[in-house]
Formats: structure tokens, C-alpha cells, sequence
């Protein structure tokens, strides 16, 4: 085993790590589908970043933005959320995305090649990873209280519909992250399947989001290795992992509630 | 606004798609007095309660005494049963000490378990809020609503959830609550018995303002019949 390849787990553990942390508010605002399909959107966000010459991961961050604006604009103008149209509009973005994207390209953008992470997208993991771990945890309680109660928390004097949108924003970020591993189709299943398999075991909230972060981490860098001694591509092979932990968890699952 | 009152409500209109919820409704709130709202069923009582928060738009004026600290205690969470999220935890978003968290629970009615016992501390702290019964629930939410050290706490009773024996604790609760320290109380109840008992005066809500004033003045017969129809055998006049 190379440095290389220790310094792919590595940061591919620690994107996993991120994207379990943040999918643990994901599955407690009943957002998981969302969270799941939101990735299709990077794809015409990488298409055009791919004909334009720049680093697709910039344009997969731009196009999530800009869906994130759409999603929580939903979410704070709707009383019921408009599931249906969300799921056309990410539908459409990953058609117009297979179809804009340059034929070369179009496998790895939709799959994922980890062969392809850089130096410099690594560096970028990281730091935003540093980033997505303390704006989280700083507005962690507020989330919360948010997501129990609205009027509980807007009471005591929280900006609830600023405190969503700083999260979902770190949602695009971590998913624009994701991309160079697991691809447009699958990243956002590493959004998901940690935090629900933690759902499964977790006694408290602190409890839920470790192990969220723990299933995360685990599943990427277990998934790098297994795709590289089975000669596996990565993206399914994560994506397996961690669900093969969601049915470990769902065993395990205590039934003292 | 005068000077011992809290707060002051003048001509408050609610609209919900241009229904009207609550109609010219006007108050107002002596400081460290306790005020009850009763009336039917979508009477609007919960509305009152958002718009005087400020959680929902309201036409008309909403003036709060500077320094009101407002505590809220709603009529009901929707947290679902495995919603990972024990007693303990919530209660930390207020509150660091684990000491003081120890106290309001006691405060609230919660019993230690063992007394004898060194380490001696309150069973539900690692519940699931999903899991507590709605009793045990509205008891934490006023935990919760207490540890921001409010001098004005909004309670709404829920309608159900809560058996009568805990609803008479929370009653006996709060006005010992109210006993300890400075705190104006507005709440909303379904129980004309404990508006007696414990309101120093009441607001009969039916989308406008059928009665205000102390209760044993106001309440009667007309209002009654004006608030809940022709059936008044919730009526209950306690002579003393």
C-alpha cells in the first residue's frame, strides 16, 4: 500500500465522516429522500464545469447551491412539502446532466473515480470537511430545537429559517465533496445510510451523531479498501458497506421504546 | 401602557386565508397576576397564543413590558418515539450545570430515584422525549420553558394526553411556582374548575372577546351561553 492510497482512505474516511455527521439532522427532518436524490443535481453543475475547463467539483457545488436555495425556500414558504415537484426537478437535472455531460466524462461523473482524486481535491476535503464539523456543531442545539418544534424554538428567540439554511448549505457542500468518490448517483447515499443505520442503535442524541459520523467513516474507507483488492469500483462497493452496517444495525435494533 | 401591566393587546386581528381566527381582540396583563383564556374548541385560544409570541402576523398592537422574559410551554410536541433525543440532552440546550437541570426536574415534580443513594438523580433525565407520557411530557416542556428564567410563562394545556391527576399537578405546579418568585402566568384551559381555582381573572375567547375580567365577576350564565351554546352544564359556580 502506498502514501497515495493511505491519503485517499484517509480523506475519503473523513468526507464519509462529514456526510454521516450531517445526514443525522437529514434523517430527523424526514428530509432522507431529499438528502438521497439531491446529488443528481451535480451533474449539470459538472457538465458545464467539464466544457467550461474548470474542476467539476466547483461546478457540482454551484449547481447544489443553487438547489439547496430552491429546497429551503420550499421548506420555509410551504406549510406541506411539495415532495412530488422536488423529485421532478432533481429527475430533470440528472437528465439534462447525462445528456450535457462530454461522453469521456459521463461514467466517471455519475459513478465516481477515485483514481482521479487529486492532491488539491483532497486538500479541499479537508478543509472543508474542518469547516462542515464546527459550523455544525455550532449551530447543532438551534437545529434541533428547530426540528421539534418551530414555534418551541422561534419562542425562544432562534432565526429557525437562517439556522436551516446554513445546513443545508454544509448538505451541498458535503455532497459536492462526495462526488469525485462515489459519483452523482450515489453520494447521496452516504448522506443517508450511516445516520439511519445509527438511528437504529442510537439512546441519545450525541450518541446518534457519533456513531452517524463512525458508520460514515467506517463505510468509505472499509469500501476504498474492498474496491481496491476486489478490483471493484468504489462508489457501489461504499455504498454496499454502509448498508451492509444499516442491516447489521437494523438486528441490533432495541426494542426497550 | 400602564405601569404595572406586562402586556398589552389592542385590537389584535388574525387572519388564516381570509378567515377570521381572532376578531378585535383587546387586553391587557397585570404584571405577577395569572390570567386564564378559555373557550370552545377552535376558538382561536392557540392562534392568541402564537400571535402574542410573534410566531405568526397579527393585525393590531402587541406591546410587552421592556424586560418581559417569555417562557412558552406549548399544547404539544410531535416527537416521534425513536427520535434519539433524551431528557437530559434537551434540557443541556438551556442549561449547562447538571445541578440546576437536577432542581427544576425536582421543582417540576419529578422524584429522585434512591434518595439514599450517593448518586442520587431523576429517572426520566435518559428517556427519549418521544417516549414520555404527555403528562411527563408537559412537565419537561416547563422544565425547558423555566430554565431560561422567564418572568411571564404561556402554558397550553393540552386536551388531551394529560390524565386528571396530572393535570392537577401541573395546576398546583404552577401556582407554586408562581409562589417562589415574580412570574405572570397566561394560560389556556378547557377547565372552568381551574380557572376558579387558580385565575386571577379570565378572557373568554370565541373569535372575539365574549368576557374579560376576574373570573367569579365575569363568567356567568350570558357569557357561558355566548361562548359554548345553549350547553352551560360545565357551568360551576363555587361559593365560598
Amino acid at each position: 500500500m502506498n502514501t497515495d492510497f493511505i491519503f485517499l482512505i484517509f480523506i475519503g474516511a473523513l468526507a464519509g465522516a462529514a456526510s454521516g455527521y450531517l445526514g443525522s439532522y437529514m434523517v430527523l427532518k424526514r428530509m432522507s429522500l431529499v438528502g438521497d436524490a439531491l446529488s443528481h443535481v451535480a451533474l449539470p453543475g459538472m457538465a458545464i464545469a467539464l466544457t467550461l475547463s474548470i474542476n467539476p467539483m466547483l461546478g457540482a457545488l454551484v449547481a447544489l447551491f443553487i438547489a439547496i436555495l430552491g429546497i429551503w425556500y420550499l421548506e420555509e414558504k410551504s406549510e406541506i412539502y411539495p415532495e412530488a415537484l422536488v423529485g421532478i426537478f432533481f429527475t430533470a437535472s440528472l437528465a439534462i446532466g447525462i445528456l450535457i455531460t462530454p461522453e469521456p466524462e459521463l461514467l466517471e461523473a455519475l459513478f465516481g473515480d477515485i483514481e482521479k482524486v487529486t492532491r488539491v481535491d483532497g486538500i479541499l476535503v479537508i478543509m472543508a470537511a474542518i469547516l462542515i464539523f464546527f459550523v455544525t456543531r455550532a449551530i447543532s442545539k438551534k437545529l434541533t430545537v428547530g426540528i421539534i418544534s418551530e414555534d418551541l424554538a422561534k419562542s425562544g428567540g432562534i432565526n429557525v429559517s437562517k439556522i436551516n439554511l446554513i445546513y443545508l448549505l454544509m448538505v451541498g457542500l458535503v455532497i459536492a465533496l462526495g462526488v469525485k468518490f462515489l459519483g452523482t448517483l450515489l453520494t447521496g447515499a452516504l448522506v443517508i445510510v450511516p445516520a439511519a443505520a445509527a438511528k437504529n442503535v442510537a439512546r441519545s442524541i450525541g450518541e446518534f451523531q457519533f456513531l452517524a459520523a463512525l458508520a460514515g467513516l467506517a463505510s468509505t474507507g472499509l469500501g476504498i479498501v474492498l474496491a481496491k483488492m476486489l478490483g471493484f469500483p468504489s462508489g457501489p462497493t461504499v455504498v454496499l458497506v454502509a448498508i451492509f452496517f444499516f442491516i447489521l444495525s437494523f438486528l441490533f435494533k432495541g426494542k426497550d421504546y | 401602557m400602564k405601569n404595572n401591566n406586562l402586556l398589552s393587546v389592542e385590537g389584535l386581528k388574525v387572519k388564516f386565508n381570509s378567515h377570521p381566527i381572532v376578531d378585535d381582540v383587546s387586553f391587557d396583563v397585570i404584571r405577577d397576576s395569572t390570567l386564564a383564556i378559555i373557550g370552545p374548541n377552535g376558538a382561536g385560544k392557540t392562534v392568541l397564543f402564537r400571535a402574542i409570541l410573534g410566531l405568526i402576523p397579527y393585525k393590531g398592537k402587541v406591546t410587552w413590558a421592556p424586560g418581559a422574559k417569555i417562557g412558552y410551554v406549548p399544547q404539544k410536541l410531535f416527537v416521534a418515539k425513536d427520535f434519539p433525543l433524551t431528557v437530559s440532552e434537551f434540557l443541556h440546550f438551556k442549561e449547562k450545570e447538571h445541578k440546576k437541570i437536577h432542581q427544576i426536574l425536582n421543582s417540576v415534580g419529578f422524584k429522585d430515584v434512591g434518595e439514599s443513594h450517593l448518586h442520587n438523580d431523576v429517572r426520566v433525565l435518559k428517556t427519549k422525549l418521544g417516549a414520555l407520557s404527555g403528562g411527563e411530557l408537559q412537565r419537561v416542556l416547563i422544565a425547558y420553558a423555566l430554565l431560561g428564567k422567564p418572568n411571564v410563562l404561556l402554558f397550553d394545556e393540552p386536551t388531551s394526553g394529560v390524565d386528571v391527576s396530572a393535570e392537577e399537578t401541573i395546576y398546583s405546579l404552577i401556582n407554586k411556582l408562581k409562589a417562589e418568585k415574580d412570574l405572570t402566568i397566561i394560560f389556556i384551559s378547557h377547565e372552568l374548575q381551574v380557572v376558579y381555582k387558580y385565575a386571577d381573572s379570565v378572557l373568554c375567547l370565541n373569535k372575539e372577546k365574549i368576557c374579560f375580567g376576574p373570573p367569579r365577576e365575569v363568567v356567568d350564565k350570558e357569557s357561558l351561553t355566548r361562548l359554548y351554546g345553549e350547553d352551560v352544564s360545565l357551568y360551576q359556580h363555587h361559593e365560598h
